[in-house]
């Protein structure tokens, strides 16, 4: 029997069984934001055991609340940035060069395939993406993983979807993800994990892959996978080249012997033929309530909000404002852009998007979290509707009796010059 | 190890969030008592009140599906353990959120759908109080010193471990 991408990760990390089922992994990357890791420092410094197992494979950011926005926050950022400093760890991102973690640490290549990694945070899922079991925890595991460097877990069945046929026009990754959670269900990937297969995940970017392994967690899986090809290689190349002697074939025939092998066992086996997917959008406070958005024009928006770590990327901005440009946010609606990270925002000005993005009435913020779980930068008032390029519409999640309808950002954007929910193939 | 028991809240309602068991906008503070008046304020839920006294004197929760979706927040337990609830009965939990349960030394006890229909069907409506057997493995329903149900349950070993080691960080450190 072969092995699937997850089994032969656990196999290779396997440091202690205690009891039966239960894998004790050594970690790769052990990934810490500003709101889960402080009380894990906390209760480290008074256990008097204030350590890191190794700071080279520790890297934290100041994402969430950036910049603070009150004392409170602002004690979170500055535990963080202690911490670091008396730990060297060199991988942290303060104010200046910081972003959205999922976003940001992509960005600078620390997930490799095969990698074991955790973050305090749930959709640390989306590094998935790169070939790797990526999978969210809380404080206390974060607090063992910074300290020894082991998690422990179930080890994961894997669900095997299949996504064929081509996309047709404004369709995107996150209309095929919002179409994944509809099928799986909120919760029907428990204690599983997702692996993206088929020829239209082949085709996809990493910054595609990335969107749809982001909203695994939506249905409760471990961690959503990809299979490492050529085109994660592309986006890895100059952070790895040199490990490989600068030999391609090397470092892909590496990445191969990550693949599930093709006699391996899956829990359940999902095909999605995409050459008949429109773009979705959901209603309600669960993600799985996912519908086409030409059913949903009678929904009015008060907010549209462009980023997260789901679509924040350079290529979620572009889609947006090429339905924005040449058009106004609707009158009363209010716009915001987040990009999801410095260079991102960055790049983006160097485009020209936030110039168009502004033209239409978008306020364009630094990169943060921010209204995605909300804490800041766009908090909705009770009774007010979002329509969101983020992951989460659970009731509340962007403000007290606020409601967040998800979707791609070319549907937010087409959303806000409507007013209400807007399919954006309607969009001229 | 903690102690398990006590009144019971009946949430009747899958899919219950982290978000719903402490929302975000609180998850700057610093410590953990300070989660407490704000445990299930955005709940969404026919005629529940975050703040009645049945919910401030509870122990134990019993729910229904995938209890504790969403966010990885540890706060949502911690949120618990500051109002005296260490046990929470349910058919299933997101995996983040169980996880983290047992990590804080705490009991998230699985029981099959029938069960938890019985449960509300006989027990729910009027006050009633839990009573957890470890060792045996039980939980007993119970009204007026009258037991209504009892249900067997069984903890993985990890699980039953981390609950008699006080949690992750003490079980990890003596081993690894
Ligand atoms: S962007 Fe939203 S979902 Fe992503 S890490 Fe930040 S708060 Fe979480």
């Amino acid at each position: 029997m072969g092995k699937t991408l997850v089994e032969k990760v656990f196999a290779s990390h396997l440091k202690n069984e205690p009891f039966t089922g239960t894998k004790v992994l050594s970690l790769d990357v052990v990934m810490c934001h500003e709101i889960t890791t402080p009380i894990a420092i906390a209760d480290l410094q008074w256990r008097n055991k204030d350590r890191v197992f190794d700071a080279s494979r520790i890297k934290a950011v100041i994402d969430h609340v950036n910049p603070p926005k009150d004392t409170q926050s602002a004690i979170q950022s500055k535990i963080m940035r202690e911490w670091a400093k008396s730990h060297g760890i060199r991988d942290f991102f303060d104010i200046g060069r910081n972003g959205v973690c999922h976003a940001l640490f992509p960005e600078n290549g620390f997930i490799r395939p095969g990698n074991t990694v955790i973050m305090g945070d749930s959709h640390t899922c989306t590094h998935g993406a790169f070939g790797a079991f990526a999978a969210g925890v809380g404080t206390t595991d974060l607090e063992v993983g910074i300290l020894k460097g082991v998690c422990a877990f179930r080890e994961p069945k894997t669900i095997r979807v299949n996504l064929t046929g081509k996309r047709g026009s404004k369709v995107f990754a996150k209309d095929v993800a919002l179409e994944i959670t509809r099928r799986i269900t909120m919760g029907g990937a428990t204690d599983h994990v997702i692996e993206y297969r088929g020829e239209a995940i082949e085709s996809m970017t990493m910054e595609e892959r990335m969107t749809i392994s982001n909203m695994a967690i939506e249905c409760g899986a471990t961690s959503g996978i990809c299979m490492p090809d050529e085109t994660t290689l592309d986006y890895l190349w100059p952070f790895i080249a040199a490990e490989y002697g600068n030999d391609r074939a090397k470092a892909l025939s590496a990445f191969r012997a990550w693949w599930s092998d093709d006699d391996a066992e899956y829990a359940k086996v999902i095909d999605i033929d995409l050459s008949g997917l429109e773009p979705l959008a959901t209603t309600g406070y669960k993600p799985d309530q996912v519908f086409p958005l030409r059913e949903l024009g009678e929904h009015r928006i008060d907010q549209v909000y462009i980023g997260s770590c789901t679509n924040g990327r350079i290529s979620d901005l572009r889609e947006a404002a090429a339905v924005a440009k040449g058009h106004r946010l609707h009158e009363g609606v209010r716009g915001i852009v987040a990009p999801a990270t410095t260079a991102i925002w960055r790049q983006a000005m160097k485009e020209g998007l936030l110039d168009v993005l502004s033209e239409a009435g978008f306020m364009v913020t630094n990169a943060t979290c921010g209204a995605c779980l909300g804490m800041s930068n766009g908090v909705l008032a009770p009774g007010e509707v979002c329509a969101a390029t983020t992951n989460r519409n659970f009731n509340g999640r962007m403000g007290k009796g606020g409601m967040v309808h998800l979707m791609s950002p070319a549907s937010a954007v087409a959303s806000g010059i409507m007013g209400r929910l807007t399919d954006p193939r309607t969009i001229q | 190890m903690k102690t398990f028991g006590g009144k019971v809240l009946f949430l009747n309602r899958s899919d219950i969030n982290t978000d719903e068991i402490i929302p975000a906008r609180y998850l700057t503070e610093v410590t953990k008592d300070a989660l407490g008046p704000h445990m299930l304020e955005d709940l969404k839920l026919d005629g529940f009140d975050a703040q009645a006294p049945a919910v401030k004197s509870a122990g134990v929760i019993v729910t229904r599906e995938n209890f504790g979706c969403g966010s990885s927040r540890e706060h949502a337990p911690w949120a618990l353990e500051v109002n005296g609830i260490t046990t929470v009965i349910a058919q299933s939990y997101a995996r983040i959120f169980r996880q983290n349960m047992f990590n804080c030394g705490m009991l998230a006890i699985e029981l099959p759908g029938a069960d938890i229909d019985e449960l509300f069907a006989r027990c729910a409506g009027a006050p009633v109080d839990c009573r957890v057997d470890l060792d045996r493995g039980t939980v007993h329903f119970e009204r007026d010193g009258a037991t209504l149900l009892s249900k067997s349950f069984s903890l993985g070993g990890f699980d039953a471990a981390l609950v008699a080691a006080g949690g992750w960080v003490e079980y990890a450190d003596s081993r690894f």
